[in-house]
């Protein structure tokens, strides 16, 4: 079973990928980036109500045939939809409109509420496309791909850096967090507590700054003269092009439908 | 016969420790696999660093492969010649795959990716770590990593191997496993470890770092 994104992320409960190979898996990391992106663009920009909700059901298809696993989606969906949730009980009442009611005195507007519902329609849109394009990916992958479609080099080996000591710092913070417990440690609201992990978070940024300097020595050791170098082995195949060519209709198909006339 | 590697009378101290080496002398010669013991921060680790130029003795010089060595740019050709293996194989594995990894050093060498590939294919096959080139560094063991940083070290053709406690948090089957790759191969070794059935199975000479300097066993 290959290895995805979140998979750096296992030492965070509930978060090992139980991935069953899919359609979507099938296709190029760099054909799969491209399109969450346009799709992304064409979803994001539109003005009208129904273009986000056809994009919606894209989405939904993206991630049928990625076949996610439902709860895990649901979840971190819903995480976002907590903000889109503050926002649509905001903005009826941040907007000027037709009023719709009145609540305390203050007026809820039609185009406040329609506006809102827009964006939640696009969010989610993107949000679960992403998930089912992109957050499948391996870590790595994504790095290779990106460095593929020329994103600039320093992004992508931070992004590879990243996912290559997030795990390390991440089990570092454990140790020192197991030592703490170890001495009987329970946090409280209290002075001591809040010095305690003062101190465990200053530990962990020197360290840190300790440990890049080592791998900057081994780096030197090897011979770094600022060029990472990159292996992979993606292909480019038919369809890949035709899932391009897929998204590029609907894009065009957006364009003329006038979904972004003022 | 020149030692390959030479410190002469190099001294090295840090602002909160003080001195850790004072007028030491240590040389290595071909074929030779030198232990180095001594307590912790008694200055191991240090000269290693010294002697491929990752610190600069306060005093004294380093001699290596054939020349006096002074400034970052001489030590750059002493670094692919001597292959460093650190203490912790986290600091030192940093690619995304394995094969990425052994293939950094080769790659800086200039070596086109097509030969990159193939010698870092071989040393892994010569490590018998074959097979392990699609693997993610960091979800390897503690042994499979120490093995991975040795090929990426060994993929650099060195004449010399600086090794700092190569067997550290390994289990006695890797342990095992690691001395028997160490045996096999030709280079000069200078070796740091605390083991003592460690280096008696590998060392042909003990030095011990004691009070800044080195003193043979």
């Amino acid at each position: 079973m290959p290895q995805f994104l979140e998979h750096s992320m296992t030492s965070w409960r509930g978060q090992e990928v139980e991935h069953q190979l899919s359609i979507v898996d099938q296709f190029d990391p760099r054909a799969r980036i491209i399109t969450a992106l346009v799709f992304a663009i064409v979803v994001v920009f539109s003005k009208t109500l129904w273009l986000p909700f056809l994009g919606l059901l894209l989405a939904f298809t993206f991630a049928l045939s990625a076949s996610l696993h439902i709860k895990r989606t649901l979840r971190r969906v819903i995480a976002m939809d907590m903000f889109v949730l503050l926002m649509i009980i905001m903005l009826p009442f941040t907007m000027d409109g037709t009023a719709l009611f009145h609540v305390f005195g203050f007026a809820a507007s039609q185009e406040g509420f329609i506006h809102a519902i827009a964006i939640a329609l696009k969010a989610n849109a993107v949000v679960l496309a992403l998930l089912a394009l992109v957050g499948t990916l391996e870590a790595s992958v994504l790095g290779h791909a990106l460095a593929k479609l020329y994103v600039p080099e320093k992004l992508v080996h931070l992004l590879l850096f990243t996912v290559r000591y997030l795990d390390v710092i991440s089990r570092e913070y454990k140790s020192m967090r197991k030592a703490m417990k170890a001495r009987a440690f329970v946090p409280r609201n209290n002075l001591h507590t809040w010095r305690s992990y003062g101190y465990l978070i200053g530990m962990l940024l020197v360290r840190s700054l300790e440990r890049s300097e080592r791998i900057y020595a081994a780096m030197k050791c090897r011979g770094y003269c600022g060029k990472l170098y990159l292996f992979d082995t993606m292909s480019w195949q038919v369809r890949d092009t035709c899932l391009l060519v897929i998204i590029t209709v609907f894009a065009v198909f957006a364009i003329f439908s006038g979904a972004y006339a003022a | 016969m020149t030692a390959l590697i030479r410190a002469e009378q190099v001294s090295y101290s840090y602002p909160q420790r003080g001195m850790v080496l004072d007028q030491a002398d240590l040389s290595l010669y071909a074929g030779e696999k030198i232990s180095l013991e001594g307590s912790n921060g008694a200055g191991k680790t240090t000269l290693l660093n010294l002697l491929v130029g990752l610190n600069k003795p306060k005093a004294g010089s380093i001699y290596a492969f054939g020349k006096q060595r002074m400034v970052e740019a001489d030590f750059i050709e002493v670094r692919s010649k001597a292959g460093f293996l650190f203490q912790d194989p986290d600091d030192q594995l940093f690619c995304p795959t394995v094969l990425e990894d052994v293939a950094f050093g080769p790659m800086n060498q200039g070596k086109t990716p097509i030969e990159a590939k193939a010698i870092s294919l071989d040393v892994l096959d010569c490590l018998g770590m074959a097979g392990f080139e699609e693997r993610v560094t960091h979800q390897l063991s503690g042994g499979e990593k120490r093995l991975v940083t040795l090929a990426s070290v060994m993929a650099m053709k060195p004449e010399v191997l600086l090794l700092d406690e190569p067997s550290n948090a390994l289990d006695k089957e890797a342990r095992l496993r690691l001395i028997e790759v160490l045996q096999s191969l030709p280079q000069a070794m200078i070796i740091i470890s605390h083991e003592p059935s460690f280096l008696e199975a590998l060392a042909t000479r003990r030095t011990r770092l004691e009070g800044g300097k080195v003193l043979d066993v």
